[in-house]
């Protein structure tokens, strides 16, 4: 599975596996509904230590899950990105949303 | 004149699971001019932003061809070609501004050209409406060792 979901103290965890393009940011679109619509979590965060590619899509596949977040008030963050991946996240400006490393991520 | 010294052309389904193999195709081919990682890792970003754009906005609901021609020139700048014949774009210049899209739906972040402008050296758009697109990039290559 290219994503999978577990629940802490502090929300949803979708661990991602593999790479983000195009094509498979739409099934892992569809999974992350799936969770969070069943689950209204007030945190959901985005593991991103196992994602191996990235291009715009995953910017896209996290703004996307950011806007259904929102209708009950939740907030997306992102976790543990590779260098390359944050390379992609400041480009698109959503560096703000990476937890810090150390930090609590409530 | 620059001078070319290894070519490589291919044309590909514009099916969505095309967009890995056609970035692991201009993987392999730059491989021979001994890229770091990170440059390995700007070229796939770049090729996948731009067989991206042809699926989603050249040929949108239908399946095409998509072109992609990779050169090696002077032995050291990699040069790759992606091209469609789509429904081309009306206004280029509004289409390369970061957060433009036209395809909210499909969660575009209209980020595709500027990944391409940031991850390679240079980058130039022709397009035509109803003829297609034809996206051109360069990418140097430091010489190592």
């Amino acid at each position: 599975m290219p994503i999978e979901f577990t629940y802490d103290k502090n929300g949803l965890t979708a661990a991602i596996s593999g790479e983000i393009d195009h094509h498979s940011a739409a099934e892992m679109r569809i999974m992350t509904d799936g969770e969070i619509e069943r689950s209204m979590p007030r945190t959901l965060t985005f593991d991103m230590s196992g994602v191996t590619f990235m291009d715009s899509s995953g910017v896209g596949l996290i703004l996307g899950r950011a806007r259904e977040m929102k209708q009950w008030g939740g907030k997306v963050r992102i976790a543990k990105p590779s260098e390359r991946v944050g390379k992609m996240l400041k480009l698109s400006g959503l560096s703000p949303l990476i937890i810090k490393e150390g930090a609590k991520n409530a | 004149m620059r001078n070319i010294t290894n070519y490589m052309k291919i044309t590909l389904a514009g099916y969505s699971r095309n967009e890995s193999l056609a970035r692991m195709c201009a993987a392999a081919f730059a491989s021979q001019l001994d890229p770091t990682v990170e440059e390995i890792n700007d070229i796939k970003a770049a090729v996948s932003e731009a067989v991206t754009n042809c699926i989603v906005h050249g040929y949108r609901d239908t399946i095409g061809d998509i072109d992609m021609t990779l050169r090696i020139i002077d032995d050291d700048t990699l040069y790759i070609k992606i091209s469609d014949r789509g429904v081309g774009i009306e206004d280029v210049e509004q289409a390369m501004q970061p957060m433009f899209t036209t395809a909210p739906d499909e969660e575009r972040a209209g980020l595709g050209f500027a990944v391409m402008e940031s991850f390679t050296d240079d980058l130039r758009v022709h397009s035509r409406v109803g003829k297609g697109t034809t996206v051109t990039m360069l990418k140097q290559i430091q010489r190592r060792g």
